[in-house]
Parts: structure tokens; C-alpha cells; sequence
């Protein structure tokens, strides 16, 4: 991948929290649990062109613990949990073939595989996915467009880590929680309509902060 | 064609996060597939999605978990269930070509009077997804709803006091309004119409005389 250095040194689209991402120097955070976007996507694509263990081994160690969480979040134990995690980064590697770096980045090609499991565990549904574009992947994705990609991918990390705690949470709670609006409500005892401007005053700043570049 | 009704955010959010009754998410993903401004809403909730991961929590895994998963990938029997989709035809989107289990002549329709004739999709119970065949210039008498309806325009066009309703428009009503769609004179109209209340079979007699009480 010829990705210019200076992106990657921009604090990472691996967010912790928005302590690290304010402290952050271009030093980074230098642990394994902070690939960047190209990394990964670099990975990936391993995988994808050579079947290649080591890149799996790899991805696996940067997601596994998130996706544990995240699933844990949303009701299931521990043991279901790392169940889940491996038949998620087993799809990974045998859907790999699907990736495409210029229309998403690794973490939310990996979520998305990541919430249908869990709307097929916890749920017991299928998903309906939308029909494929009719001109299908492109075989050679534009460079500018994987980069652009890859660049906004890490800017959404760093917009939703400066969020309010308040909207943060609550983003939070209804991507990770498999909690509706309304359930929502219930559990923290605000007004459905504090919940839903909440939530619509977060997406408004996300955007704004997407807009910005 | 040009789409003038859209998804709105709580649906897009809720299709993204996994949080919507099957039945919900059969038709938004059938908008998506016709609706290219929607599927670019979707693919950017889905980044919020992914955002959130990338900046979760981590919990510690077991060794165990990786070399299960390495075994399933140089092991494993992949499941049936990831089938390709069907195709899809010129009415009939691939996801719900998916749910009827075939093309439009597949469709098992019942009538329901007036020359109208349904035909319920199998998804879990939470909303129910049917799909409904509307002759040309049928009015369909002012009703109003418990809870949610969602109508995709597949074939055909309606109009009510919201405007009027061609391919792929769908129209998001909540229990407050009373409409009065009335199909197209020119074509006979199918659309798939999704409510949020659960479906009752028994002890509604009554109701099945005014068959579009359920709708």
C-alpha cells in the first residue's frame, strides 16, 4: 500500500478514549492494540490475496477483545461471547474475498458481520441484507477512494470519542446494547423524546464533524 | 427513477445497529436495494458502528478462542444458511425474493376482498411483512393503525394526502394517521406493507370482513 506515513501518525482510528486521543502525540499509542486503519486494512487484504495465517493471527488479536465486549454488551456470557468471536473472525477470513477498502474500513466490515451474528444469536433471525449494487465490486477500487476511506474512518473515531458522555453513551448503548429507543428509555427513565434528540444532537455533530475535513 | 420517499434516521439507525423486528428489516433492506441515497445513509451508520468497535472496551480472550478459530477456518464445514441470495426480479428486489422463495409468480396470494389479495412473508412475530396486490383505482377505505406502518411501493403507485407513492418510495405512518391511499387507475399496485403489531390469528372474525383493518 503507498499510504503516506503522516496519516498513520495522527493518533490512530483505534480511539481508546477521548483522554488518549486529546494526550496522544505523534508518538501514538504504541501497544499492539493500536493498528491503524491501514494496518489492518494492509491485513486483510493478506488474507484475502494469500490466505495468509500470520495476518489472520493478527486481526484476530486486535479484534477479538472488542468484538467480546461488544457482544457481552448486548446479553450474552462469556463463553458465548468468545463462540460468537470465533465463528465472526472465521466469516472474516472465509468472507475476505468481499472486502472492499473503498467502501469501508476493516472495523466496520467487521461490525457488520459482527451485528447480523448477533441478531442471529441473540434474536434468532435472519437478517435481510440489500441486493448487491448491479455493477458489483469494482475488481481494482480507486486508490484515492481507499485512502479517503480509510482517512474519514478515522476521523469518525476521533468525532464519536469527543462526543458528550451523554450522547456518547447513549450512541453507545444503541449500537451495543440491542436496545431499542423506547427500551432505552425504560432502562434510564428518560423521556423517549430526550433519548431521540439526544441521539439526533449526536448524529448532527458526527456529521458536522465529517463535513469539517 | 427517482425516489422522493425515503427512510427516515430511526429506522436507518435501527436497520444498522440490529435492533429492528426481521419484518422491518426485510423492507428496509428492499429500499436499500432500490434506493441508493439510503444504502449511502446505511453504509455511513454502519461506520458509526464500526467506529464504536474500533474504540470499545477490550475484555480478555482465551487462548482457547483463537485456535477454535483457527481450526474453523482451516477445518470448518461452512453452514448452509450462507446460501447466495436469490436474484431478484423486475418487482421482486433480492431480499424479498429471499422471503417468497422465489419470483413474483411464486407469490401464494389469498384474497381479501375488493379484488385485493395478500400474502404474509414468514418472519419471526415481533412485525409482520405482507405483501399486498392492489387492482387499478381501488380505494382503500380510511383506516387507521395500532402502532406502525410501513408500505414500499414495489409496482404501481398510490396516492394519499402524503403525496404520491411510485417504485421504491416507501411511506413511514404512525397510529395518528388516518389515510385513504388509493392505487393508480393505470396499473394494478403491489407494495409491501410491514406493521409492528404482532399478527393475531384467532378470535377476529369481526375484523377479517374489513380486511383492511389489519392492514
Amino acid at each position: 500500500m503507498d499510504v503516506s506515513g503522516a496519516e498513520s501518525d495522527v493518533s490512530g482510528g483505534t480511539v481508546l478514549s477521548s483522554q488518549q486521543i486529546r494526550t496522544a502525540g505523534p508518538e501514538g499509542l504504541e501497544t499492539s492494540k493500536n493498528d491503524t486503519t491501514e494496518d489492518l486494512m494492509t491485513l486483510l487484504i493478506r488474507i484475502r490475496d494469500h490466505k495468509d495465517e500470520a495476518a489472520f493471527v493478527a486481526v484476530f488479536r486486535h479484534f477479538a477483545p472488542r468484538l467480546k465486549s461488544f457482544l457481552m454488551r448486548s446479553g450474552t456470557d462469556a463463553a458465548l461471547a468468545e463462540e460468537c468471536v470465533q465463528e465472526v473472525m472465521a466469516t472474516v477470513w472465509r468472507k475476505a474475498h468481499l472486502f472492499d477498502p473503498s467502501r469501508a474500513s476493516v472495523a466496520t466490515w467487521v461490525y457488520t458481520i459482527a451485528r447480523n451474528k448477533k441478531i442471529d444469536v441473540l434474536r434468532k433471525q435472519k437478517r435481510p441484507e440489500p441486493e448487491d449494487l448491479p455493477w458489483g465490486p469494482e475488481a481494482e477500487p480507486d486508490q484515492a477512494d481507499v485512502i479517503g476511506l480509510q482517512q474519514e474512518s478515522e476521523q469518525l473515531g476521533a468525532a464519536i470519542a469527543a462526543l458528550p458522555e451523554k450522547q456518547r453513551e447513549l450512541i453507545e448503548k444503541a449500537y451495543f446494547g440491542d436496545y431499542t429507543h423506547s427500551e432505552i428509555a425504560e432502562q434510564t427513565g428518560l423521556p423517549l423524546g430526550t433519548i431521540k434528540s439526544r441521539i439526533r444532537l449526536a448524529l448532527e455533530r458526527l456529521r458536522r464533524a465529517m463535513d469539517q475535513k | 427513477m427517482k425516489i422522493r420517499h425515503h427512510l427516515t434516521d430511526d429506522l436507518i439507525m435501527g436497520y444498522s445497529s440490529g435492533t429492528l423486528p426481521e419484518a422491518v428489516n426485510l423492507i428496509v433492506a428492499t429500499h436499500v436495494s432500490l434506493c441508493d441515497e439510503c444504502r449511502a445513509a446505511v453504509e455511513s451508520y454502519d461506520a458509526v458502528g464500526g467506529a464504536l468497535v474500533e474504540g470499545s472496551d477490550m475484555v480478555e480472550v482465551s487462548d482457547a478462542c483463537l485456535s477454535g478459530a483457527l481450526d474453523l477456518i482451516r477445518n470448518g464445514a461452512w453452514s448452509a444458511t450462507e446460501a447466495r441470495m436469490s436474484a431478484g426480479d423486475d418487482v421482486l428486489p433480492a431480499p424479498l425474493a429471499d422471503y417468497v422463495g422465489g419470483t413474483l409468480e411464486d407469490v401464494k396470494w389469498r384474497p381479501v376482498g375488493m379484488g385485493v389479495k395478500q400474502a404474509i412473508l414468514p418472519t419471526s412475530d415481533t412485525a409482520t411483512a405482507r405483501l399486498l396486490y392492489i387492482p387499478a383505482g381501488t380505494a382503500i377505505p380510511d383506516h387507521s393503525h395500532s402502532g406502525m406502518e410501513l408500505t414500499l411501493v414495489l409496482k404501481g403507485a398510490f396516492e394519499d394526502d402524503d403525496g404520491r407513492f411510485a417504485r421504491g418510495d416507501i411511506e413511514v405512518a404512525h397510529e395518528e394517521v388516518h389515510h385513504t391511499p388509493v392505487a393508480d387507475i393505470s396499473e394494478d399496485c403491489i407494495c409491501l406493507a410491514v406493521t409492528d403489531a404482532p399478527l393475531r390469528f384467532k378470535g377476529l372474525l369481526p375484523r377479517l370482513v374489513q380486511p383492511f383493518v389489519k392492514i
